[in-house]
């Protein structure tokens, strides 16, 4: 607690000029000292170096002038910048089709395809990989036929455009699910008005339907963009080196650990993710998203025609089989006796399941704890930064929000060694210490998925007019009960699509737990996962682990989609 | 918030009071082995030692070394236990671990030509490893390819694009195989083996275990590896096969107690274990097959399992220096990444490119080609320092963040790319030049 006082007196927050209420400064400051704790000086213990001469120690800038020296390095940029927004595109592909049916329509299914649309973000670490090059690969599934038959091999999971397919397969959800909550978020009078003035079809889509959802496609493409930009795993699983993320990765976990430039790129990772973020920002400043009327329940929903309706089942069948590829590849593998170049297993066994079982609710107990929690946390910061940035003047109210993406930037491996040196030292009363407790792996989490809530958050409230507060205010609400009984309500939405992506994300997070978790016994399951992945005789079992996973944070996404169709569906009726 | 802190700091406390009570009877290891490996251990341990419980935490061997150094100032664990004898070495050096004599018997002073143990005593061989090429049985019958005997066999043009290996820099048994290769052969030998090797790469992979993987699920044909990611994968039913060469090493997986350990006890308790007979026989194993360090215990091993202590290949095999490994690795890594990792391109171009002229000229010879085609190789093989410049303390400072000026990594390594980028697009040349001449 010390400490998160200490560091609320450097928090930017402070240096306001025009200040709000003192609930908000509070509010305000809250955030900032939380921020700074755990997210600033933890980071900061780490990449300080980036800005240190070797042998002296003293500041210095030669370090980034390397970085612009050094080829690897401007080739790696090249190729993360390349492969992040090729991303973007594909993804929109995938994403655009499935929001618009769903939300469009009237689709049978809407929930399902929602829901296993929003599978492939939960892609457990190592096994998805495996079961994607078990497909797709040189020797997959896909290739061994193509082989046979034509004798073609497409090398979809080679090179930069192989990671530009697994990432967009995994992230276009990030796109899908903002966008949806937008579209559900539209007046539906707009429309009407439009239409009673002889608009319809795409021109009805184009001129009014995709200006007012953009700020959740923004959200969800500007996510996209950074985290494709930072991500490592699916780069490093797929053996390309030359990327920014695993070329920080690399040297700051092997013969790097002494050297600056690790961290260099760290910083310039944060610095771009942030430059986007403001960018996105940017793309949306003087215009106005909000609509304030709120009791239509989003747009109108129409009755396909019998073709239209053939046509958009295959459309979105076809987009389903492909993004959810990975996840049959897992499915397949975890009943798998022996699969090695072949296009199916050699046999199916129930064994995996069979070993995993005793183990895994230990697991699946600590992962939901975990996951919860560090939702729970995100979507409460989330609300409070986006009401701080939007609502109030506070001077510096924007740094909240870029310090809180930044977090999108920062390597999983670099927060960790960054809580490990900060709360180790750090001793309860008994002389153990901080980081040993399960509650540091909980706030690793939130720090790492609060950009998701965050985002969804904002793009809620940038949808919520003003004028509804004023009213609730005119009427003698304070501010704070305006806020719980006005605001929130309406956010309800965007609340829940920021949680759920913090959540089902942080369920399988592994890179920042690795560092962290002190024991078998406050292991999540992607740790357990990684344990298996290490053996020939653990595949089995850890795509075993892995199906689990999957299943039980599409359960909670299932629950909260119908919890939000529910509420839809009641307001639309009242 | 306030009430969702409170309701953490309740559950934090409760879990830290359930800790609190088992105490006792516990021990904690860091260990890079899998499951697999660790699960029997900890199954027969705990049998053999009833009341104390063993804690594995998992973690690759650097992430390890990393963990440990910066929780030196209040240890947590008691174990460290890994493959490479580097990372013991590292540890030694930094005052992270303790001595200790085990109680075992019956455990000969070497195997092959190695120590089995540490000799000043801060950590003990439990496990012998040797390195070498493991293939998939399938994936070389379906694309009618030969199995390989030595490296070098690696480098000819049938295998091109079939071959697979673990960054030496991110995987330490990967590292032990190139400095194997390194120390066989001589520097300049060697690294010209490793490069003609490398011309065939399909993929450097980035953790050690990925390249098993690989051939096991038949993406890719032949992996450079430690022989037990081939034994285990034998062992559980993949179709994969596994030869050393006669260039290879054998050296032993270990075991040593962390500094300040807060049971060290029982840290004593499984290490003696480990090294009892009771111990050795659970490494025999299917899914772990290692080699046990006491030649006793080969007598339950089933037929065909390899015995370094008495197949005579072991014997001859290299005399590997730690010592001299040690006061190079990050130099050698860095050299392996960019020469080859980060240059794979321009390396498998000019490889392939010798290959199909090496085909042209077995069907009509033509002297001037083959004169080129040798400079090419040259130029191929050609190091950007020598092997007394590799341990040297200018440039070891780089990496170590020695607090001496010189050079920085960073600057190192453009000039050490540089160098490769500039003499692989000569040797291309050379060999496009040989291309015409051998039409």
């Amino acid at each position: 607690m010390s400490l998160a006082l200490s560091g609320a007196a450097r928090t930017p927050a402070r240096r306001w000029r025009l200040p709000g209420t003192p609930g908000q400064i509070a509010l305000a400051l809250g955030i900032g000292a939380f921020l700074v704790a755990f997210l600033i000086v933890p980071v900061g213990s780490v990449i300080y170096v980036a800005f240190t001469e070797k042998g002296s120690g003293t500041f210095t800038l030669v370090n980034f002038a390397d970085f612009f020296r050094t080829d690897l390095f401007l080739r790696s940029f090249w190729n993360s910048f390349y492969v992040s927004a090729a991303t973007v595109v594909l993804a929109s592909v995938f994403a655009l089709p499935l929001a618009y049916i769903t939300t469009r329509f009237d689709f049978r299914g809407a929930v399902i395809v929602q829901t296993l649309g929003f599978l492939p973000l939960i892609m457990p670490p190592f096994v998805g990989a495996v079961s994607m090059q078990l497909l797709f690969g040189r020797n997959g599934t896909v290739n061994l036929l193509m082989m046979d038959w034509f004798g073609i091999r497409i090398p979809f999971m080679e090179g930069l455009n192989g990671v530009i397919f697994v990432q967009a397969i995994h992230y276009f959800p990030f796109i899908l699910i903002n966008l949806s909550a937008a579209l559900r978020n539209i007046d539906r009078a707009m429309e009407e008005a439009a239409q009673n003035l002889g608009s319809s079809g795409i021109r009805l889509f184009r001129r009014i339907v995709l200006p007012l959802a953009m700020p959740g496609y923004i959200a969800g493409a500007s996510l996209v963009f950074v985290k494709v930009f930072d991500d490592l795993a699916t780069p490093l699983l797929l053996n390309v080196k030359d990327m920014l993320a695993p070329q920080a990765y690399l040297r700051v976990t092997s013969i790097g650990i002494a050297d600056p430039m690790g961290y260099v790129i760290a910083v310039v990772l944060i610095v771009v993710s942030v430059a986007a973020m403001w960018i996105s920002a940017l793309a949306l400043k003087g215009r106005d998203y909000a609509t304030t009327q709120r009791g239509g329940g989003g747009l109108a929903r129409r009755k396909m025609r019998g073709w239209e309706s053939a046509l958009a089942y295959g459309v979105v069948g076809l987009i389903l089989l492909l993004v959810l590829a990975p996840h049959i590849g897992l499915l397949l593998l975890s009943f798998a006796t022996i699969w090695s170049y072949s296009p199916l297993p050699d046999g199916f066994t129930l064994a995996h399941y069979g070993r995993v079982f005793g183990e895994s609710s230990l697991y699946i107990k600590n992962t939901l704890i975990y996951a919860t929690l560090a939702g729970g946390i995100d979507v409460v910061l989330g609300v409070a930064i986006a009401y701080l940035v939007l609502r109030t003047k506070l001077v510096g109210r924007q740094w909240l929000d870029w310090a809180a993406m930044a977090a999108l930037a920062v390597p999983g491996v670099v927060l960790g060694i960054g809580y490990l040196r900060t709360f180790f030292g750090v001793h309860l009363p008994d002389g153990t210490p901080l980081a040993t407790l399960w509650i540091v792996i909980v706030l690793a989490l939130a720090i790492r998925r609060l950009p998701y809530a965050l985002r969804a958050c904002y793009a809620a409230l940038q949808q919520i007019s003003e004028s509804l507060e004023e009213a609730a205010e005119n009427l003698g609400a304070t501010k704070a009960r305006t806020v719980r009984r006005i605001v929130v309500p309406l956010m309800t939405g965007g609340i829940l699509a920021g949680f759920v992506t913090s959540f089902a994300t942080a369920a399988v997070e592994l890179s920042a737990t690795l560092m962290l978790v002190q024991s078998n016994a406050d292991a999540p399951l992607a740790y357990g996962l990684y344990v298996f992945m290490q053996s020939a005789a653990g595949r089995g079992p850890g795509a075993a682990l892995g199906v689990i996973a999957v299943l039980l944070v599409a359960a909670c996404t299932l629950l909260s989609q119908y919890i939000l169709d529910r509420n839809q569906k009641n307001r639309g009726a009242s | 918030m306030i009430r969702s802190a409170a309701f953490a700091a309740t559950l934090a406390l409760a879990s830290f009071a359930a800790t609190g009570a088992f105490a006792q009877g516990k021990v904690t290891v860091v260990t890079s082995f899998s499951k697999d490996v660790t699960d029997p251990i900890k199954g027969a341990f705990e049998k053999a030692n009833p009341g104390i419980t063993l804690d594995v935490q998992n973690r690759n061997t650097n992430a390890g070394v990393k963990y440990l150094d910066e929780t030196k100032s209040n240890p947590q664990v008691d174990l460290f236990w890994a493959s490479a004898p580097d990372a013991f070495e590292v540890l030694k050096g930094k005052g992270l671990l303790q001595k200790y004599t085990p109680k075992a018997e019956g455990i000969p002073a070497k195997i092959g030509a190695y120590p089995i143990n540490d000799p000043e005593g801060y950590y003990f061989g439990f496990a012998a490893s040797g390195y070498g090429i493991m293939w998939n049985t399938r994936y070389q019958q379906a694309n009618d390819l030969p199995e390989p005997k030595e490296w070098g066999d690696l480098a000819t043009a049938p295998y091109y694009d079939h071959v697979a290996i673990a960054s030496p820099a991110r995987s330490g048994t990967t590292h032990l195989t190139v400095e194997t290769i390194l120390q066989g052969e001589g520097w300049d030998k060697g690294w010209a083996t490793i490069k003609s090797v490398a011309g065939n790469f399909q993929t450097i992979t980035e953790r050690s275990f990925g390249v098993p993987e690989a051939v096991n699920s038949g993406q890719v044909g032949y992996g450079i590896v430690i022989d037990f990611f081939a034994f285990s994968a034998q062992g559980s039913g993949f179709p994969v096969k596994f030869v050393y060469p006669t260039v290879t090493t054998v050296v032993p997986a270990n075991v040593a107690i962390v500094a300040n350990a807060p049971n060290t006890k029982n840290a004593q308790a499984f290490v003696d274990f480990l090294l009892s007979p009771a111990g050795q026989e659970v490494l025999l194993e299917p899914a772990i097959r290692r080699l046990p360090v006491n030649p006793a215990v080969y007598a339950k091993a089933p037929e065909g399992y390899p015995n370094p202590f008495k197949d005579p290949r072991f014997a001859a095999m290299t005399l590997f220096d730690v010592d001299k490994s040690g006061a190079r690795t990050d130099v050698v890594d860095t050299l392996f990444d960019q020469l080859i990792s980060f240059q794979l391109d321009n390396l498998k171009g000019v490889t392939k490119a010798i290959h199909e002229v090496e085909g042209k000229l077995a069907k009509k010879d033509n002297p001037q080609a083959r004169a080129l085609l040798s400079e090419a190789r040259g130029l191929i093989a050609a190091m950007p320092v020598s092997e007394a410049e590799a341990s040297s303390e200018a440039i070891r400072g780089a990496f170590t963040g020695s607090k001496e000026k010189g050079a920085r990594q960073a600057e190192l390594e453009q000039k050490w790319a540089g160098f490769a980028k500039e003499h692989y697009a000569k040797a291309k040349a050379k060999v496009d030049e040989a291309a015409k001449l051998a039409n």
